[in-house]
């Protein structure tokens, strides 16, 4: 069977605004879910868990939200990090606070906590853009992480600094803590992703998405159509601060289980999910999956490659992963801005058309 | 509350716009001298003069990107008190500009519909969800863009990304977005610059249909006084931001002043 637009004509302009204008597509984003759901969960083991699919579903959650930021409206962070550890502590003291609040509800007021305080960084963004925005943001970064080390209010007062998260069930079935079994885990994390995926693209296909890239493609003629840059910019980061807040409170709570700030939620996060967009595609949200999913799997493939197949010392193998790393974002911000997505839509675009490129 | 098209029904050749006594200077460079002027409902009106004579700085007076020193903006009847650009997108004034302001990473489709953005009204939570009210004022506000599409012979461009466009149709696709918004007054700011003659004769044909369909107001900034001749009602001359003209078209072409100062340059830009 054949990879084909034709024969599926699109009668109505409800049709042609759907996510996936293409049966094939449609059946395929359907068949993957049904996998996600119905079959990954019983293929699970406590390494695949941790080494790859929670790092992917979380990283994935914050590449949407930094995308919305930084690949449709044009705001460049780098305190995706930062914005992170928000999460993580607001979903420490829910957790803490309210020990019988159901961890949905604990997660998203997580998210609402973050964004909020994106909110208020997002303020400086009408007056400063670009290079100068990007070292605004660096400086929350450092001001959040210092912040969470030194108030022990957000820890606690516990004696390591660090936070952990309590056990918490879910039907049933515990999410967090030491007894979580990898499958409630895993689909807990997935249940959020796709909800927030699919709120993602909503948000991104009216409206208020084409405020956001107008505001990123030309400020000016945004205003003259009736975007108000402030509420837009606003509007971006509090969206973009809900995702990465529900990112690390997942990170926190269902994958680490226990958290000092300055490493788990450093620099190098924000730099992490920041690449992540470059070379899943700015603007996309297949992007954030591709991206999230590329640089979460390379090093776990490379490290078995190198380590475990080839012998080599873990140190050299590091080193070699942050040259491959670094040459692939700069080839694909010289080659390729949009990314892994647009390097996908350009095989489909020549598979419909296969056979018969003329 | 009237609607626009009443009011436009009800009173054609009635004052819509008027600036008066306008200056505006930037820093030592004075951009528009004590400049008044009205735009009567249903008209094109034109405003002509050589490079730098203020022509552009007086449309961002308009919409409201440049606040004059001096002078007052009266639209519809109310005098203006220091909007921002997006209130008056608001008050029904859209825009072309005279380099290409076009969203390049869109399609010509999502470009107009931006322009209906006035239109829409779903909130965040709304859009989030999508089914239902918002997904409705999406299809609502795709047929608006779908007739200016046809209206402006660019279905075949729908989706394609607006950079890949060539110039003629980045132009043309530029005033799509404006019409989108459905103004009460559309300002051109040399819509046809850097076009050939056929391309040209498309973009007038364009504005004219605009204002007998649509029945939109136009300020038109053009360098071709040919164009201006045959499309504008009636034309406004301005010179080192001072107006130095006002009248139809017969009128300017036989003012001497006019002729001194504009005329005799403008054929060696
Ligand atoms: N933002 C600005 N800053 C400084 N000077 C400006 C600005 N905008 C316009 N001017 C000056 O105002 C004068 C009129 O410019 P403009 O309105 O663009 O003329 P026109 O559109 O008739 O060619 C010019 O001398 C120009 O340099
Ligand atoms: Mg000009």
């Amino acid at each position: 069977m054949f990879y084909r637009q034709a024969g599926d004509f699109k009668t109505s302009y409800r049709g042609d605004i759907q996510t996936f204008p293409l049966k094939q597509d449609r059946i395929g984003y359907y068949l993957v879910l049904a996998i996600a759901f119905l079959v990954v969960p019983f293929l699970l083991n406590d390494y695949w868990v941790s080494a790859v699919i929670l790092p992917f579903l979380i990283f994935a959650i914050a590449a949407l939200g930094l995308n919305i930021l930084t690949g449709y409206c044009g705001q460049v962070s780098l305190g995706t990090g930062g914005f992170m550890a928000v999460g993580a502590y607001a979903c420490y003291k829910l957790m803490t606070a309210f020990p019988e609040m159901n961890m949905f509800v604990v997660v998203l007021g997580s998210g609402i906590v973050t964004a909020a305080v994106g909110l208020l960084f997002g303020i400086p963004s009408l007056r400063i853009k670009g290079f100068y925005l990007a070292v605004a943001t660096l400086a929350a970064q450092f001001f959040l992480v210092w912040l969470f080390n030194k108030v022990p209010w957000f820890y606690n007062y516990s004696a390591s600094g660090q936070i952990n998260a309590p056990e918490r069930l879910m039907m049933g079935f515990a999410i967090t803590g030491p007894n979580a079994s990898p499958a409630a885990r895993y689909l807990f994390c997935l249940v959020i992703l796709v909800a927030l995926a699919v709120v993602a693209r909503n948000l991104t296909r009216g409206r208020v998405g084409r405020s956001w890239m107008a505001i990123r493609d030309m400020d000016i003629a945004a205003e003259i159509i009736g975007v108000n840059p402030l509420k837009t910019k606003l509007s971006a980061f509090a969206v973009s601060s809900f995702f990465v807040g529900v990112a690390g409170a997942l990170f926190f709570s269902v994958y680490l289980g226990a958290v000092e700030v300055t490493e788990a939620f450093g620099i190098n996060q924000s730099f992490l999910v920041l690449f992540m967009i470059i070379i899943g595609g700015l603007g996309s949200i297949f992007g954030s999956f591709a991206g999230a999913a590329f640089l979460v799997l390379m090093p776990v493939l490379l490290k078995n490659i190198m380590v475990g197949g080839l012998g080599w010392p873990t140190d050299i193998a590091a080193h070699i992963e942050f040259i491959i790393v670094g040459g692939l974002i700069v080839l694909f911000l010289i080659a390729e801005p949009h990314g892994l997505a647009q390097l996908w839509r350009i095989a489909k675009e020549k598979l419909l058309l296969w056979p018969f490129p003329h | 509350m009237v609607s626009r098209s009443d009011a436009r029904a009800v009173d054609p050749g009635s004052e819509l716009l008027r600036v008066d006594n306008i200056s505006l200077s930037f820093g030592g460079v004075k951009a528009l001298t004590d400049v008044s002027f009205d735009i009567l409902r249903g008209e094109v009106r034109a405003i002509i003069g050589p490079n730098g004579a203020g022509k552009s700085s007086m449309l961002n007076v308009i919409n409201g990107f440049y606040h004059p020193q001096e002078g007052e903006v009266w639209f519809a009847g109310e005098k203006r008190r220091n909007p921002k650009p997006h209130n008056i997108a608001y008050q029904g004034i859209a825009r072309t500009f005279q380099n290409i302001a076009l969203f390049k990473g869109m399609s010509t489709l999502d470009n107009i519909m931006t322009g209906r953005f006035t239109h829409m009204n779903q909130n965040l939570l709304m859009q989030a969800l999508w089914r239902g009210p918002a997904e409705r004022e999406e299809i609502a506000n795709r047929e608006k863009a779908e007739e200016i599409i046809d209206f402006l012979e660019i279905q075949a461009i729908r989706k394609t990304p607006v950079g890949r466009l060539p110039y003629g149709l980045q132009k043309r696709v530029e005033l799509g977005r404006a019409l989108a918004a459905e103004p009460e007054l559309l300002l051109l700011d040399e819509p046809m610059a850097g076009m050939n003659v056929e391309e040209k004769e498309d973009m007038s044909r364009f504005i004219l249909d605009v204002k007998d369909e649509f029945g939109t107001t136009i300020a038109l900034i053009e360098h071709d006084m040919g164009v201006v001749m045959d499309i504008s009602d009636r034309v406004v001359v301005l010179d080192y931001g001072k107006k130095i003209g006002d009248g139809t078209p017969q009128q300017v072409r036989s003012d001497q002043t006019v002729i001194d100062a504009y005329l005799g340059v403008a054929h060696d830009e």
